[in-house]
Order: C-alpha cells, then structure tokens, then sequence
C-alpha cells in the first residue's frame, strides 16, 4: 500500500487498523528517500535508528500521539549523536551531544526523525541556493527552487516522502517555502516553541514551526512541539491549548484584514487572481473583509534587514575553528587561524550578512542603523497591535509569485531578500502566520499568509482547516491529484 | 606648577556563587582543565543562556552596602570580540542598564578619610584562560573559568595617588568579603583590577589622556605600577611629549608597564541588547529580603565590640577590620569569658606577626578553629601565656592543631602543687647566696627563682602556682 502523499492522520490510522507495520512504514519511507535522491532534500539519514525505533513501535505500542510518524528534521536543529551542519562547510564534521528542545517534544511524542534536510546556510537565503550541500529541486519542477530557507523539509513533504517536516522561520523560511511546494507550514508566536538546541540565525526573530500537508496536520505537530521550557528565558510561560479543538467550528463571523498597505497591483495578474478568489472562498464561509492600515510596514525589510544580519554577526561569531566545526589546515597563527577557518568555513550569503551585521552594530553607526531598526520594529507591532483591535487575522499573499528558477535572481541580493516582503512583518512583531496552498500558477503552486494575533494559533489553524475541508490546492501534488 | 594625578579603578569581583552566572556549571577553584564546562559554558551551537538569580542577590547586597541605586530591572548586552577563551566570540555583560548604579565607599589613608564614588557595579560573564607556557608554541585553552560571575566595579576618577587606589582596592576587599559574595583570595584571582591613570596640571580643568594598565591581582603591584606610571607620564609630558591612549601592561618582574595596544588597535566591541536574555526584574519583596539578611558590616561590628565586650574602639576597629580576624574573635570569645584576653591575642601577637611578614590573615596558617582551641588551653590552664606564644609561633610555622602540639611537645601546664614544691625547694637549695641576698632586702632577686623554677620545668609550670610556692618557702 502506498504511503506516498499520506497526511499524519492518514498514516495514523494505516497503523492504528494494522494496514501497515511501523517497521514497514519506515522502510517504504526510506525508499521514497532514495527514489527521490535527485531533489537533494536530506543531508543526513537516520536510518538504522528509525528502523529500530519502528521495531520497538511494533514490539511495543506506545501511546504518544504522533507514534510511528515518519518525520524529517532541518539540519538546524541539533540531534544528539545525529551529524548536525546547519547547511554550512563550517559545521560538516560537527556531532551534537545534546538534542533540541523540539526534537525531543517530537520524539517523545513517538515521531521518528527520519533524516535532516537540507537548507540555506545557517538559514539564511529563500531559495535554498546557498547551502553548501547544493540545491534542493522543487518537486514541482526540476530548475524550480522550493524557496528557502526550510527547502528541504518543504521538498521532502511536497514529494510526498514524509508526511511531516520541522522548519525554523526568521523571515518567512518555512512559510515561503511552504508556498511555493504547495504545502500547509505556520510559524508560531515567538516563544511559543523553545530555542534550545535551534542553531541561532537571528534569536529575537527565530521560530521553530511544522510543515505538513494539511493545516489538521500542523495542528497535531504544534500540540507537542511547543512547551514552556526553562533552558529558553525568551520561551513563554503560557497554557498551551489543544490546537486541534477548534478546528472544525464555523468562522462564519471572522473578521479578516487586508492591509491597504501592500499594494497587490504590483504583482503579476495570475497572483492576483489567485488572492481574489481565496478571497470569495473565505467569503462563501461567512468571513467578512476590513481593509487595516500598517502603516510603517513599507519599512519592514529594511528594519529585518539591519536587525537580522546584526545578530547573526554576533551569533555566528562562536565559529571561530577552536572549540567545535571545522578548523583550517595549518594556520600560522591565531588570526590566520580565525581569518581561514571563517573564510573556508562561510558561504558568500552568510559572509555578506555578518558583514552587514558588524557595520550595523559598529561604533558611530550604532544609532543610525541597529537602535533605528529596533524604534521601527516597536512601531510596526504597535500597528499590528492596533489593527488586531478591529480584526480576527490578517490575510495576504504569502509570496510575490510561485517557484522561481534556480540562479534567475542573478546576483542582486536585494531581489532575492524582497521575497519575503509579505513574511517579514510577523517576525518583526513576533505574531504567529501561516501558509497554506490556495492556488496554482503554470501548473506551480502557491500560497495564501495568514497572521493572527499574539498566541492565537487556533484561529489561525481553525481559518486555514476550514479553507482545506472546503477546497482542494492542498491536495495537488507534483504527480497530480492526490487520490 | 605641579602634577596632580587622576585615577579610576575598574575592580572585577569573582562572585562566590555555587553555578556559574548563566549555566548550572559548577565555579569551584583548580580542577583539572576543563572538567567544569557544560554546553552552554562552552558556547555550542543552539544553546541558551538562563540568568543565575543568586549571583544578582549577591550584587544587589554590595549595592545596598555601598549606598547605591539598585536597578530593580537590570539588561544584558554582548560585548563581541574575539579570543580563543571567549567561548561565543561575545562576553554577556552590562553596559545599558547595570544592575547596580550609583554609590560611594569611603577609605581611609593615614587616618584621614575621603570618600571614593562609584560609578556602577555590573555582572559579566569572567572568559577562560588561555595557557602559553605549557604547550611548545601552542596555546591551551582551559574553559573551567568561563561564565564565572563576575561583578565589575567601576570607580569614579576620583583617586589621587597609588596609597589611595590600595585603600580603595583595600575597602572593596573588605566589604565584599564582609557580605559573603567574593572569598577576597587574590593569588587565585577572584579579584583583579583595571587601572586608568592620567597627570594634568594642577591647575589644568581638563583631565590629561589616560592609560589603562589591565588586570593587577596584587595591592602591592597596584601600588608600584600607577607609581610607575605616573613618573612615566610626567617624564614625557615634562619632555614636551604627549600621553598616547592605550592599553599597558604591567610586569612584575621588572616592575614597569608596557604597551599592549594603542586606541587604534582597540576593539570595536559591537555592543548591543542580548536577544537571548529577557531583562531581569527585582521585586520590592525580593529587594526587602535582601535588605533585611544583610549581614554586618564593619563599622557595625566595631560598634557592638566596644558595647557588646567592652573592647578599646581602636582594638575593635583592628580586629572589626578583617572579616576572618572578627570570626577568629567571635569564635573564640565563645570559648571563653575573657574577651579582653582574645582581642590582646589579635590586636597584639598576631598583628604583629602579620605586620612583620606583611601579610595578610587570610594568608597565615592560622584557622579560626585553631585560635579559638588556643584561647581555650590558656584559659582553660593546659598551658601558659608563655608556652600559647610558642604554640602560635609553631602553628605559624606548620599550621599544625594546637592540640597536636602540646601533646607531641609536651608543653602542658605543670599543675602538681607538690612536684612543683619539690622544684622550688632545689632551687633555693642550690642557691644560698641569692637567697641571702633576697631575704637581706634584694626584692628584685624574686624573679630569678621564678626564671629558675620555669628554666626547670622547660617553662611548663603554672607561673600563678610557682609565685605562690616561691613566696611561701622564702618567706
């Protein structure tokens, strides 16, 4: 029996009515593995642990919610005795002894991490170009990027090998990348889910989420993924609701904002219309629309980008090839020692962001590019703050159009950082958002953005679940419709 | 028209918390190299740090006793840069919001007192240590040091000469020791200094360009190294030179200080708020409780010393001075009734043993428990005054117990009315003429059969009981 394109719930119930072994589940898992080589969407396999755990599965059931569940990790999270390398040279050889917060909710769930999947270096990139384990093929299309920077887990989900997949959001990298494979991926509430074990890219913005193919699907992974945890003092001490619960009620009523601020008539006519008819569907389920003024959100990438790069160039600073990662051939003395390892060890992207970084967060330029960031990040959740006064959520594109060519961004950065011109904003305030497939363009898939308020991840859930028990993008795949 | 000097010192405080300031490692003094590091101490990737509350109570207490404001919400900020001892690549520090600001110390040089500002006192992270000298042209790094709390006291530059920045050093020694938030053992580093030095005019309303000379762990090295600076710095300005910003070192050996980097090849340390740790806020009651468990502090000890067991100020003041001297005092005054006789014992032998080898207490091989068990065979008449000053002089020595030493040596106390009869009785017997003597007027000859009886007896007879006799049979 075929598990390919299977949701979590699915699979559940395969094993739940004995369909299917939790050893045989793994091993057909590893063989869509291997049959899909060609999308470069793992960087390490875990298969003897895997097939051992599904054993004990089999031996002994457990009663964890998500037991048996094949899963694919981002290479950003460290997993005890599992190669972690973040995407980068500088961390190829490098073994954690200690697992993520959000592998060991996962595990302890009864997830069994399949792999790691590859991403942009140290997450930074929205095309998954800048990995130093190569590119990751879209599976909608062989020169087609699956966005970044969880291109990865994006790929492996939207191939249908997994049916579930950790992604880490700064900017939008598991939502961009969730709308361009045509999946379901939601970036919580900052805090929500801890930090620890998550390699830092930028902490005041970094989010661990799920990727998955159904908003039902998210839900399920959220509920054991987050947790209060005390190792994270950015991590917030909040009851965690079921997040399933509210799924199925009616949003008849919901208050949906458009923000007049993002001005759609600069993008193509077919993303467009995509957005005008998620519209009516929302309509048809008894939404209302509000037109909401942000009105510093034209400011949002270049605030992400003074803030971001600035805490990358401190975070990524530890890489200095003395304790851990890799270290260069026979440096004459320290500086060499620093200069080469951290000349080897770096991609150009991250190179050019701690750049960025370290002159943000310089002497005399201190005022004018990190505090301004920092006054202008306060204002623009104010206008969040405000607009959620008369709206449930927020709705947007998630991105400017559907998967791009690999290298057609040539070689302007600022092109490929307006990509996230819609995702930006809810890390800047810190707001959980989602995407979810609302339409196709030449045959590629795309994906509509919805924010919510501070820990409101159920409405936000409950929204996208009520879209897909409604509408059927989230159940195109790559080899047609699924069955 | 003459030089006047203008010093600030930097004084960093190895607080004495049990974990290190943002890790559960422990920060315990000279284990194997790098056995005390944890994950987040060695700076792996994906870690975070957790602020350690009780090395905050700590820094509050020394705020509170030095009359500050306490920042009832505190930040941290990284300072970055790079150094192989530096785990992160950034020291987690305090430069926006210091948990402690403003306070004030007050010191005292050749009895006259002047009261030194203090900036700010704020929590760090202390780095590694790098080792150069045990690996052939390699480095070894031992992180056993890293993430150790660190509490940097910040004068203002309101010190005039090198006496006064020791008195300065001196104060803070003391009352951080006072509070119980720093052991005060400088040969192991848990307080080193940082010393800005610059000359001007007298008449000048300008201060002149400083030099930082780092990290002196030493009050005599304090002392020799800003006297050394000062006439360095006279000399090239009075040459029509001018003062160059930097860095120095100063080198014991050779007792001078020497460049280690000028303004220009400074750091740029990148500072900014720690996205990883959310501010740190101090309760009213939390502030209250501190306040209330603030243990006593000198000029309140020698107050109730004077009140409490009737000492001399100036006595109580030497011994209220030094947070083990006071222990030793209250310890062994425990012992016993006699409390004058404990503070002569102090205030007397063991200052001047001290003064002598110009150490400190602490430094001596006298514990608190020996000295009480001392004061307690004196008092007790195990054995004499005279003997308890050869005790102490062998404990000095070998730090050896006291009890250890009367019974191996055995010097305890001859007691024995009739032995000690006996001896005296031979004495006199073996001296006619002095007797003669004494008994035709010679009063003075008395203490010669007294010297005779001790020189007898290896000085273990009880001098009380030996009067007695000696008074009786020549009588």
């Amino acid at each position: 029996m075929s598990i390919q394109y299977k949701s979590i719930k699915e699979l559940k119930n395969m094993l739940n009515d004995k369909d299917i072994s939790h050893t045989e589940l793994v091993q057909e898992t590893f063989l869509n593995i291997k049959n899909n080589s060609a999308l470069n969407a793992f960087i390490t396999l875990n298969e003897e642990e895997s097939l051992k755990k599904a054993n004990n599965l089999d031996n002994t059931p457990s009663s964890g919610s998500l037991a048996g569940v094949p899963i694919a990790q981002k290479d950003l999270f460290c997993t005890k005795d599992l190669k972690t390398t973040c995407g980068s040279n500088m961390l190829s050889n490098f073994i954690p002894p200690y697992s993520a917060t959000v592998i060991e909710n996962l595990e302890n769930a009864g997830c069994i991490s399949v792999g790691k999947t590859n991403m942009d270096e140290f997450a930074m990139g929205s095309s998954n170009e800048t990995s130093f384990y190569g590119n990751v093929q879209n599976p909608w299309g062989k020169n087609l990027v699956p966005g970044g920077s969880s291109g990865g887990s994006a790929a492996a989900v939207a191939a249908g090998i997994v049916p579930a997949a950790s992604g880490t959001d700064t900017g939008g990298s598991i939502r961009q990348p969730a709308s361009l494979c045509g999946i379901s991926g939601l970036k919580p509430t900052y805090g929500r889910v801890s930090r620890w074990g998550m390699i830092a890219f930028a902490s005041s913005l970094d989010q661990a989420g799920p990727m998955a193919r159904t908003a039902e699907d998210c839900a399920l992974l959220l509920n054991e993924m987050c947790s209060h945890d005390e190792k994270d003092t950015t991590s917030i001490d909040e009851a965690i609701p079921d997040f399933t619960e509210n799924l199925n009620s009616s949003i008849q009523g919901l208050k949906i904002g458009l923000v007049k601020e993002f001005d759609l008539s600069k993008l193509d006519n077919d993303v467009v219309q995509v957005f005008e008819e998620s519209k009516k569907h929302y309509e048809s389920l008894g939404a209302e629309f509000i037109e909401i003024s942000l009105p510093n959100i034209s400011l949002s990438v270049p605030t992400y980008y003074v803030v971001a790069p600035a805490e990358c160039s401190s975070n990524l600073s530890r890489f200095d090839g003395v304790k851990f990662g890799k270290r260069c051939d026979s440096p004459k003395d320290l500086e060499e020692l620093y200069i080469k390892t951290r000349s080897e060890g770096f991609g150009d992207e991250v190179k050019r962001r701690i750049l960025i970084g370290s002159y943000v967060l310089s002497a005399g330029f201190y005022d004018a590019y990190y505090k301004k960031a920092q006054q202008v990040r306060r204002l623009i959740k104010n206008d969040f703050d405000s607009a959620f006064k008369s709206v449930d959520i927020i709705m947007s594109p998630t991105t400017r159009g559907a998967a791009f060519e690999a290298g057609s961004k040539g070689d302007d950065p600022i092109q490929m950082y307006l990509e996230d011109l819609f995702t930006i904003p809810a890390n800047l305030a810190g707001l959980p958002a989602m995407s979810i497939p609302n339409g196709m363009i030449d045959n590629k898939p795309i994906g509509l953005q919805l924010i919510g308020n501070f820990l409101d991840e159920s409405r936000l859930l409950q929204a996208a679940h009520n879209f897909q028990i409604s509408s059927d993008w989230h159940l195109k795949t790559p080899s047609g419709n699924k069955s | 028209m003459s030089w006047e000097t203008v010093i600030g010192l930097e004084i960093h405080v190895q607080l004495s918390t049990d974990s290190k300031l943002f890790s559960g490692g422990s920060t315990s003094f000279g284990a194997e190299p790098n056995t005390h590091v944890d994950l987040i101490d060695l700076g792996l990737p994906g870690v975070l740090p957790v602020a350690n509350r009780g090395a905050f109570h700590k820094a509050i207490r020394f705020g509170l006793a030095t009359n500050a404001e306490i920042n009832q919400t505190s930040t941290f900020d990284r300072k970055n840069y790079f150094y192989p001892d530096l785990p992160k690549g950034y020291q987690i520090t305090q430069m926006a919001l210091p948990i402690v600001g403003k306070g004030s110390i007050k010191i005292e040089v050749e009895g006259q007192e002047k009261i030194i500002n203090i900036t700010r006192a704020h929590l760090e992270e202390d780095a590694g240590k790098s080792i150069h000298d045990l690996f052939d042209g390699e480095t070894g790094v031992d992180l056993n040091r890293a993430g150790t709390p660190l509490l940097e006291i910040v004068s203002e530059p309101e010190i005039s000469n090198a006496k006064e920045a020791v008195a300065y050093f001196k104060a803070i020694r003391q009352i951080v020791t006072f509070l119980d938030i720093c052991d005060g053992n400088m040969a192991q580093g848990s307080m080193r200094c940082d010393v800005n030095v610059s000359v001007k005019k007298s008449d000048a309303a300008e201060l002149g360009t400083r030099a930082e000379i780092k990290n002196i762990n030493s009050f005599k090295f304090i002392e020799k190294a800003i006297n050394f600076e000062i006439d360095r710095q006279i000399r090239i300005l009075e040459a029509g030179d001018s003062i160059i910003q930097e860095t120095r070192l100063y080198d014991s050996v050779k007792n001078e200080t020497r460049s280690m980097r000028s303004k220009e090849e400074a750091n740029d340390y990148r500072y900014f708020p720690c996205p990883d740790l959310l501010p740190v806020v101090i309760s009213d009651e939390e502030l209250i409780e501190i306040k209330n468990n603030l243990p006593e502090l000198p000029d309140e000890k020698e107050k109730r010393y004077v009140k409490e067991f009737g000492l001399d100020s100036s006595e109580a003041k030497i011994i209220a001075s030094s947070k083990t001297m006071a222990n030793m005092f209250e310890g062994a005054c425990a012992k016993t009734d006699d409390s004058k006789l404990v503070a002569n014992w102090l205030v007397g032998d063991i200052s001047a043993l001290l003064n002598k080898e110009n150490i400190d207490i602490d430094e001596s091989n006298l514990t608190s428990e020996n000295f009480a068990t001392l004061i307690e065979r004196i008092s007790d008449k195990t054995i004499s005054g005279k003997i308890a000053k050869s005790v102490l002089e062998e404990i000095w020595e070998t730090g050896s117990d006291v009890d250890d030493i009367i019974e191996s040596k055995g010097l305890v106390q001859i007691q024995d009315e009739s032995l000690l009869e006996t001896i005296a009785q031979t004495v006199i017997d073996n001296n006619p003429s002095q007797v003669d003597a004494f008994k035709g007027g010679k009063d003075k000859l008395f203490g010669f059969f007294v010297g005779q009886v001790m020189k007898e007896t290896q000085g273990k007879a009880n001098p009380q009981s030996v009067n007695e006799i000696l008074k009786r049979l020549l009588s």
